[in-house]
C-alpha cells in the first residue's frame, strides 16, 4: 500500500469523507435523464468559472469612480492574461444568464416543479433574480461611459416606485447623484451581498436534488398525484434506478468542461467587451445600451405606452415574482408532460417569440435618433437645383435626416422618406411638418416660411421610380 | 451523525416509555414533562438572544448603509464661466463641480448642464438628464431641438416635451449672476417646470 493511500485511508477513517460521498456520488437517479437535465450543473459551472475569474479580476480592480476606469483599461491592455480573465468573465456572465434562462424553461416546461419538487423551483426564483442582479452590477463594474447612464437609467427606473421611489434611488446612486460613493456600493454587491446570497441558496438547492430526486422526464398520462407519487417514485428508482455516477453524473461533467472550453474560446477569440469612452459626466455625445442580456428590456422601455411606463416598470418585476412564486404553489399536481399542457408550452413559444423579437428590435434600436447621419447621400442632392437644393440642405441641417431616412441614409425613427413626394402632396406635408405627429415635434416654431417652402419643395422631388405627377393618394 | 451505536427502529419502546437518550452532542437528555418545558423555554431564550444579536450587528451596518440618504448639502453655487463669454440666442454645454464630492470621485464629481443665454440679463439651465429615464440629451442647434440617445425622447428649445416617452420637461436649475459670473444652484436637484 503505498503512502499516499495510507494516508487517505486515515484521512477518511478520521473525516469520514467516503461515508459523506458514497451515497451522494451513487444515489440512484431515474434513467434516460438526457442532455436537457444538464443545464442546472451547467449554470453551476458557469457560476464557478465567474468566482474563480472574479476574484483574479478583485486582485487588480481598482474600487474608486476615479481610478476604476483607468485599472479595467490595465487590465485589458498590460496585465498579461488580464484581457483573457476580462473575457471569461463576461463570457462567463453571459453562460450564466443564458444557462440559466434556459434551465428555468426547461424545469416549467417539463412539470419538474410539481410536487415533491416546489421548494426546489423557488430556491431557483431566488437564484434567477441574484443572477440578473450580478448581471446588472457587474456590467456596471466596467466603469465607462455606459456603466455611468446605467446607473442613472437604473435608479430612475427604481424612482418610478411610488412613495418609496426617491428613497430607492439614492440608495443605488448612494447619493443624489452619481458620484465617489456609487462604485463602491455596486462593487460591494457584486461581489459579497450577491454572491453570499448565491452560496446560501445553491445548497439548499442542490439538498432539494438529493432529498427528493431528479425529476423523471415526464411521460403524457402520467400525472403528479401528492399522495402516492413518492411511493411511486422510489418504487421507480427501486426498480430501474441508475447510480448517479456516471449516469448521470458523467454528463454533467462533459457539460461542465463545454462551458469551461466555450468560455475560453470565445475569450481568446472575442476578447472582452470594449471599454467605452471614460465614465465623465460632461461627454454628452453618449450611447448607453445595456450588455446583450438586457437588450430585450431596453426595447421595452423604449416602446411602452408612456402613460403606462410608471405601471409597466414597477408592476411588471413584482407581478413576474409573484407569479414565479405561486407557481409551484397552485400548480403542484396533475399532468407533467408539456404534450398535455397546453397553456404552458403556449406561454413559453409566447415568451420565447416576445423576448426574442424584442431583442432584435433592441438591437436596431430604431427609436433612437441617427446621430451620426449628417448629410443626404450625394446622388441625392447632385441632381438638385433652386429651393429643393436648399431643401436638402435643411432636411440635413434642422434634425430632419436624424429620424427619417432617403435613399438609405438617417433614422428610423420616423417613416422612410425616399418616395414621400409619391405619397403626400404639397398641402399634406406641410399640415404634418408644421404640426408634428405622434412622435414628431411641430417644426411650426423652429421653421421660417421660406425655409417650409424650401423644405416641401424638396420632399416633392422624392417620388417612386415610374411614378408620375404629384402624390395626392393621401398619408 | 452514525447510527451505529442506536438501536434499530423497530425494537424502539414507545416515546413515553423510553428511556434517557444521548442526543446528537452526545449529552444526555432528560425525557420528562419538566426538562422539556425548561427546554422550551431555553429555545425561546436562545431564539431571542440570536434576534438581540442580529439586530445588534445589523442596526450599525443599516444605519451606516441608509445614513447618506438624509445628509443635505449646504447651498451652494457654481459659477460656469462669464456672462460675456456666452452669446445671446446660443445654447451651450457648460460643466461644473457637483456639491460635495468625495475626494476619490475623479471625473465622476463633475456635471454638465446645458445653458442658454436668452437676454442680457437673462440665463436658463437645462439638466442634461432626459426626464424619461436619464440619459444624456444632445442639443442639436440647427433643429433647436434637445433629443435624447436611449429611447427617443425628443425636447424643444424650451424644454418642453416634443416626442417619444418622456413625462416631463426638461429640468432646469436655478441660475443667478454674481458680479460678472453665471452661477448655478448646484446643491438642489433641477426641476422641471410644468409642461404647458
Amino acid at each position: 500500500m503505498n503512502i499516499i493511500r495510507r494516508l487517505w485511508l486515515w484521512f477518511d477513517d478520521r473525516t469520514g469523507t467516503s461515508e459523506l460521498l458514497r451515497p451522494l456520488l451513487f444515489h440512484p437517479v431515474p434513467p434516460n435523464l438526457g442532455w436537457p437535465y444538464v443545464l442546472g450543473s451547467a449554470t453551476l459551472s458557469a457560476f464557478i468559472v465567474q468566482v474563480i475569474t472574479g476574484i483574479a479580476l478583485s486582485t487588480a480592480y481598482v474600487t474608486s469612480t476615479a481610478d476604476a476606469y483607468n485599472s479595467l483599461k490595465f487590465i485589458t491592455e498590460d496585465a498579461p492574461f488580464g484581457r483573457l480573465l476580462r473575457g471569461m468573465h463576461f463570457w462567463g456572465a453571459s453562460a450564466m444568464i443564458l444557462l440559466i434562462g434556459l434551465h428555468t424553461l426547461r424545469t416549467f416546461l417539463m412539470g419538474s416543479y410539481k410536487f415533491p419538487r416546489e421548494v426546489s423551483w423557488l430556491s431557483g426564483v431566488v437564484l434567477l433574480l441574484l443572477t440578473v442582479a450580478l448581471g446588472f452590477t457587474g456590467q456596471l463594474l466596467r466603469w465607462d461611459q455606459t456603466a455611468y447612464w446605467s446607473v442613472i437609467v437604473g435608479a430612475k427606473q427604481a424612482e418610478q416606485v411610488p412613495v418609496l421611489g426617491e428613497a430607492l434611488g439614492n440608495f443605488i446612486r448612494a447619493g443624489d447623484t452619481v458620484g465617489g460613493a456609487t462604485l463602491s456600493r455596486f462593487f460591494a454587491l457584486h461581489v459579497f451581498f450577491i454572491p453570499a446570497g448565491l452560496f446560501l441558496i445553491i445548497p439548499l438547492h442542490l439538498w432539494m436534488v438529493i432529498r427528493n430526486g431528479i425529476s423523471e422526464p415526464p411521460s403524457p398520462g402520467r400525472p403528479v398525484d401528492p399522495k402516492t407519487y413518492r411511493a411511486w417514485y422510489h418504487e421507480m428508482l427501486r426498480k430501474h434506478g441508475k447510480p448517479f455516477w456516471p449516469d448521470a453524473g458523467l454528463p454533467d461533467l462533459v457539460g461542465a468542461l463545454t462551458v469551461f472550453i466555450g468560455v475560453i474560446v470565445l475569450a481568446l477569440v472575442f476578447g472582452p467587451p470594449e471599454l467605452g469612452k471614460p465614465p465623465d459626466p460632461t461627454i454628452l455625445e453618449a450611447y448607453p445600451r445595456p450588455d446583450w442580456y438586457f437588450l430585450w428590456y431596453f426595447a421595452v422601455l423604449a416602446l411602452i405606452p408612456p402613460a403606462l411606463e410608471s405601471a409597466v416598470i414597477v408592476l411588471g418585476p413584482i407581478l413576474f415574482m409573484v407569479v414565479m412564486l405561486l407557481l409551484p404553489l397552485v400548480a403542484n399536481k396533475g399532468e407533467r408532460s408539456w404534450r398535455r399542457r397546453p397553456w404552458a408550452t403556449g406561454i413559453v413559444t409566447g415568451i420565447v417569440v416576445m423576448v426574442g423579437t424584442l431583442w432584435i428590435i433592441g438591437e436596431q434600436a430604431p427609436w433612437s435618433p441617427a446621430f451620426e447621419a449628417r448629410q443626404l447621400p450625394t446622388p441625392v442632392v447632385s441632381t438638385l437645383t433652386g429651393p429643393a437644393q436648399r431643401g436638402a440642405q435643411l432636411f440635413a441641417e434642422r434634425g430632419c435626416l436624424q429620424c427619417h431616412a432617403i435613399a438609405g441614409q438617417g433614422g428610423r425613427r420616423g417613416p422612410d422618406l425616399s418616395t414621400v413626394g409619391s405619397r403626400l402632396n404639397r398641402e399634406q406635408m406641410i399640415v404634418r411638418i408644421l404640426n408634428g405627429g405622434v412622435n414628431m415635434p411641430a417644426y411650426g416654431g423652429i421653421l421660417t416660411p421660406e425655409e417650409l417652402d424650401a423644405l416641401v419643395a424638396f420632399l416633392q422631388t422624392r417620388k417612386a421610380p415610374g411614378v408620375v405627377g404629384g402624390g395626392s393618394q393621401g398619408p | 451523525m452514525s447510527t451505529r451505536d442506536t438501536e434499530p427502529e423497530d425494537t424502539q419502546p414507545p416515546e413515553d416509555e423510553r428511556p434517557d437518550v444521548r442526543s446528537p452532542l452526545n449529552i444526555e437528555v432528560h425525557n420528562s414533562e419538566m426538562t422539556v418545558t425548561r427546554r422550551n423555554f431555553l429555545t425561546r431564550v436562545g431564539i431571542a438572544l440570536g434576534g438581540l444579536s442580529a439586530a445588534l450587528l445589523g442596526g450599525p451596518v443599516v444605519a451606516f448603509l441608509v445614513a447618506p440618504l438624509f445628509r443635505r448639502p449646504p447651498e451652494i453655487w457654481r459659477s460656469v464661466g462669464k456672462v460675456a463669454d456666452f452669446r445671446v440666442g446660443e445654447t451651450v454645454e457648460v460643466s461644473f463641480e457637483e456639491a460635495s464630492p468625495l475626494p476619490w470621485a475623479g471625473v465622476t464629481a463633475r456635471n454638465a448642464a446645458w445653458l442658454r443665454r436668452v437676454s442680457d440679463s437673462e440665463f436658463i439651465a437645462f439638466s442634461v438628464q432626459c426626464t424619461h429615464l436619464g440619459c444624456p440629451v444632445s442639443w442639436l442647434a440647427g433643429a433647436k431641438l434637445f433629443m435624447c440617445p436611449c429611447h427617443g425622447g425628443v425636447y424643444y428649445a424650451d424644454g418642453r416635451v416634443a416626442a417619444g416617452p418622456p413625462p416631463r420637461p426638461l429640468p432646469r436649475y436655478r441660475v443667478r449672476i454674481q458680479g460678472d459670473e453665471v452661477q448655478l444652484l448646484v446643491s438642489e436637484m433641477p426641476q422641471s417646470p410644468p409642461q404647458s
